[in-house]
């Protein structure tokens, strides 16, 4: 076959994966989109149109491969001042002019100006974005509708709401809140359910089906109306004719205003931000490790703005949370972008009437919810866990965002950043006097495959993007040293960008070597927290919980060692197809038979990213073994599997074990070898043994039953499974 | 075919606490290219600066070293260039103290000044000490340029006389050469191959400059050929730094067109931060 028709034939045997995942993705972009314009004080069809025209624009021209392009939850804050100063029809022409802006990025492949604020500074913005969205949005969620001038207001007002709420005697009233109330606990609860059933929708579309089902309840069990208080019901969700009858053209003629500039900056700004994190992140995650080409897809990204703001839409940018959903749900390139967009389409075909009978707060819940993952104290943490002046910037663009705007914000985190490292080095001129010098020099010597990657006199936020230049151009699966022992000055925007270098490659079989740095910290003596983020934490705790202490003694009894503590280096896992789109904290617990022929460990790792963010905790079991078999993954069948078969995975069926084909679901790629590994004994084993999750990378087996952490007795019985394993396959 | 470029050797001579080391690592280049030192002094003849002199350099009188003291009076670049240009010195020695950080940068200054108008090679030493520091690595340049034959020969003949262990010629590449931009893996990959291409392009035509020297030359030295993408005559000084290089040498600035005006530049980053020693050929 030439190669086009290969690549035809490969995008049509993987088009029911995708298919799938933008379904699953579209049922997450209905509610975040209608909500998001309604933060944004948008007409709420107004997310829906930017959702699919993105969807459409950067499915067809974009450059990377799994993200999802939407209305972005950054862009409410500077929206909602757009649309309160200009009108909603000028905000549309603001929202046109951004998207002509980010076409020009694109074009002059700007994407590397991100680069230029630091990550301490970003973070402070986004979790002012965050206060912006839950201030806003808390009140509404608590059916309380209030009108402040200014963004902290709404932040003060949150205890008064909650007062007010208690006291509520309007039935509608207190029916709404309620809505608010229960969605809220659906969003903060349903990453700990890990019913795969359930998992299936996400919790925004929970939300959806739950109100709409409330009022089908009353309507056709019940014959009442609706409890829940009219005005605090979505309004002006049009039918498809009506959206298609009045598209408003945006209205140009606040071009000369200074506001209407600042706008149109300040969303260009957010929204190439926005989308560049969101890109990073989800290239991070897709299974297989391609690199986006950030350039073209702000061209797209500028195109289907221009777009959707013609026809009465908010911006389009990458998204993170739905982006990570569709990963996870199994997509493979961009047309799982475009089937979102499609079935966007359908259900506002379909259901635009069946929508307006979701209650506001209950939708008003997740955005607060989001609000609250952008400035989680969590986030705050973090940053103070990395040194405190990263607070102070944090704090500072935290505040001059919410007292001021976005654009003094980033600005003030930007200066305050200076200052801080100016201060840290009690030295202004090492900054001035080397920030133009091209400071990095790479080179792979005569002979040698591995780069080498020297960085001189200091690296920060202002002049990372000549590293990044640098790294950018080493292919992920080789091997690169930076040295970082020309420089002085190496501040936490490199460090953290260095760590992510550092996963990506790992995840994608190269190898990326820091060096330089210890000397670093004790040859200048600034107490940055640069060492922090690369070191392995040696997190020993003194005092073992009782699970430990039993581990610790059933190590004793069965001869293992026993070591309690964190392990971060855990390549070996990366190479199981079921790590590729999740990511491993550590493992800890470890317990080992012979050296590490076996070892059981208890791990934590995490799928989907901010929002669609779950994190897990299991315990797994890891055999090494002497001789190599095919890949392959062995699960239970149900219900689910064969909903998974309709999508293209393909179950490979033993022949005269049909007891053992109906009861598992075998995956591989290459079907020949493992059917002859499955033979009579091996397949028998299986059979009359309880049943585990098993999966194979050529080399080793690892062994888990469910996603959660297993209790002693569990442990044993895993163990000794695992044993047996290990002999059946090893002898012939 | 024999290289001889350096036939008399001159040297600044200020009275300051550097002198003696200034004047031994000048001393010892004379004997080992067997050339003529020239002190130069600014300032009215004197018989005692003259017997001083004398003194210090006795130690090399075993040696059979023939020096000669110039006084001159007025500004000291004007000075230098003027009894260079007189007495035929092929080569400028200018001592460069890097620990104090406004020394280099004033004898940045005058040494860029020098380094622009004079006729002969200009070494720049950042280290100069009275016990000899073996001289066993030196890295040269190998852009494209009708004035590399003669630097890559020099930085031999210099390597030969004082007994260098290795050669690495850096052939910068300016990185616009590379007309792919990396956007996405399969644009990598052509950056990627594109740059290999023009690496052994570059290594052949380096390797062919090689051979035209005679062996006497290049039989005791092993040579290294480092290909490195980026900043022209800045790169070269951080890679000598890494490199732990004991000598960088470089092409001058060719004179009057408009590249020169900004090449200058670019020597500029090398003389305000001296990564090793340094020989300016003309």
């Amino acid at each position: 076959m030439s190669p086009k028709a290969t690549k035809i034939a490969v995008f049509i045997k993987a088009l029911p994966k995708n298919i799938f995942s933008g379904f699953v993705v579209s049922l997450i972009a209905l509610p975040l989109g209608l909500g998001l314009a309604m933060a944004s004080d948008a007409p709420p069809i107004a997310g829906i149109i930017a959702a699919v025209v993105g969807g459409v624009v950067v499915a067809v021209l974009g450059g990377s491969h799994v993200t999802i392009a939407g209305p972005g939850n950054g862009l409410v804050g500077v929206l909602l001042v757009a649309i309160t100063t200009l009108g909603i029809e000028s905000a549309f022409a603001a929202i046109v002019c951004s998207g002509v802006l980010m076409l020009l990025l694109g074009f002059f492949r700007m994407g590397k100006l991100a680069n230029f604020f630091p990550s301490s500074a970003i973070q402070g913005m986004l979790a002012a974005i965050g206060l912006i969205i839950l201030g806003k949005q808390f009140h509404i969620m608590f059916a309380h509708r209030i009108q402040r001038e200014e963004t902290l207001a709404y932040l003060y007002e949150i205890p008064f709401t909650i007062n007010d709420a208690l006291h509520y005697d309007d039935r509608g009233l207190i029916y709404a809140m309620c809505a608010g109330l229960l969605s809220l606990a659906i969003m903060l609860f349903y990453p700990k359910l890990r019913n795969k059933y359930l998992q299936l929708i996400p919790a925004p579309m929970w939300i959806v089906i739950l109100s709409i089902g409330f009022s089908y309840y009353f309507e056709v069990v019940l014959h009442e109306a609706n409890p829940i208080d009219k005005a605090y019901m979505i309004s002006g969700v049009p039918s498809f004719q009506t959206i298609i009858a009045d598209l408003h053209w945006p209205n140009f003629t606040k071009v000369g205003q200074l506001s209407f500039w600042t706008s149109v900056f300040s969303i260009t700004l957010i929204a190439s931000i926005e989308t560049l994190l969101s890109i990073k992140a989800v290239d991070k995650l897709d299974p297989k490790k391609r690199r986006s080409n950030v350039n073209r897809d702000l061209k797209a990204l500028g195109l289907a703005t221009i777009g959707s703001g013609f026809i009465g839409g908010l911006n389009v940018v990458t998204v993170i949370a739905r982006s990570s959903v569709n990963v996870n749900n199994g997509a493979t390139n961009r047309s799982s972008n475009f089937f979102h967009a499609f079935f966007l389409i359908i259900f506002v075909v379909l259901f635009s009437t069946q929508l307006t009978r979701i209650p506001l707060p209950a939708l008003m819940a997740i955005l607060v919810y989001t609000g609250y993952k952008l400035a989680a104290p969590e986030v705050i943490k973090k940053i103070g866990s990395i040194g405190k002046e990263q607070l102070v910037i944090f704090f500072v663009t935290l505040f001059m965002t919410l007292k001021v705007g976005l654009i003094t914000g980033i600005l003030a985190g930007v200066l305050a950043t200076l200052l801080v490292h100016v201060f840290l080095n009690k030295n202004a001129g090492l900054f001035f006097r080397n920030v133009l010098k091209p400071n990095v020099l790479m080179f792979q010597e005569d002979g040698h495959q591995d780069f080498y990657v020297s960085v001189k006199h200091f690296c920060s936020f202002l002049n990372y993007y000549k590293l990044k230049e640098k790294l950018d151009a080493i292919p992920e699966d080789q091997d690169v040293i930076v040295d970082f022992s020309l420089c002085r000055f190496v501040d936490h925007t490199v460090m953290e960008n260095i760590y992510n270098y550092q996963e990506l490659f790992k995840k994608r079989g190269g190898h990326f070597g820091v060096v330089g740095l210890d000397q670093l910290d004790t040859a200048s003596k600034h107490p940055f927290a640069l060492r922090r983020l690369l070191r392995v934490p040696n997190l020993i705790k003194k005092s073992l919980t009782r699970r430990q202490t039993a581990l610790e003694g059933l190590a004793e009894d069965y001869g293992l060692a026993y070591i309690p503590k964190k392990l971060k280096d855990i390549t070996f896992l990366n190479q199981f197809q079921f790590f590729e789109m999740k990511h491993i904290n550590h493992i800890y617990n470890r317990l080992m038979y012979k050296s590490d022929a076996i070892a059981l460990f208890d791990i934590e790792f995490y799928e989907g990213e901010f929002i669609a963010k779950e994190v897990i905790r299991s315990t797994m079991l890891h055999i090494k073994l002497n001789e190599t078999i095919p890949e392959f993954s062995l699960d239970k069948e149900g219900f689910l599997e064969k909903v998974y078969a309709l999508a293209g995975a393909k179950d490979i069926t033993i022949k005269n074990h049909t007891d053992f084909s109906n009861r598992f679901y075998l995956l591989g790629d290459n079907t020949q070898q493992i059917k002859r590994f499955f033979n009579d004994k091996i397949t028998r084993f299986f059979e009359s043994n309880p049943y585990y999750h098993v999966a194979s990378n050529g080399g080793a087996l690892l062994v888990f039953r469910k996603e959660r952490l297993a209790s002693v007795k569990e442990i044993k019985a895993l163990f000794d499974f695992g044993k047996r394993l290990k002999e059946v396959v090893e002898t012939p | 075919m024999t290289l001889k470029p350096f036939n008399s050797i001159g040297i600044g001579v200020a009275f300051s606490p550097n002198l003696k080391a200034n004047l031994f690592e000048a001393a010892r280049l004379a004997v080992f290219f067997k050339a003529k030192l020239f002190l130069i002094h600014v300032g009215e003849t004197s018989a005692d600066k003259t017997k001083m002199l004398g003194v210090i350099l006795k130690k090399f009188e075993k040696d059979h070293l023939d020096f000669e003291v110039v006084f001159q009076k007025g500004k000291p670049v004007e000075v230098i260039l003027a009894v260079a240009a007189s007495k035929r010195i092929d080569l400028l020695v200018l001592g460069a103290a890097q620990r104090e950080r406004w020394v280099t940068y004033y004898m940045g200054s005058i040494a860029r000044k020098i380094t622009r108008k004079a006729q002969c090679a200009i070494l720049l030493l950042i280290k100069p000490s009275v016990e000899r520091v073996p001289c066993t690595h030196i890295v040269v340049n190998g852009l494209e340029s009708p004035k590399t034959q003669h630097a890559i020969s020099t930085a031999y003949y210099v390597g030969t006389r004082l007994n260098a262990t290795t050669i690495t010629i850096v052939d910068e590449i300016k990185e616009e050469t590379v007309t792919t931009q990396v956007d996405d893996d399969k644009s990598l990959r052509r950056a990627n191959i594109f740059k290999e291409r023009i690496s052994i392009k570059e290594n052949k035509r380096i390797k062919t400059i090689i051979e035209a020297i005679p062996e006497a030359y290049t039989q005791n030295i092993t040579v290294k050929l480092q290909p490195v993408f980026g900043v022209r005559g800045y790169s070269i000084g951080h890679y000598a730094q890494i490199a732990r290089a004991d000598l960088l040498v470089m092409n001058a600035p060719k004179a009057m067109t408009f590249w020169d005006r900004l090449f200058p530049h670019d020597i500029e980053h090398i003389l305000s931060e001296l990564p090793t020693d340094v020989l300016i050929l003309q």
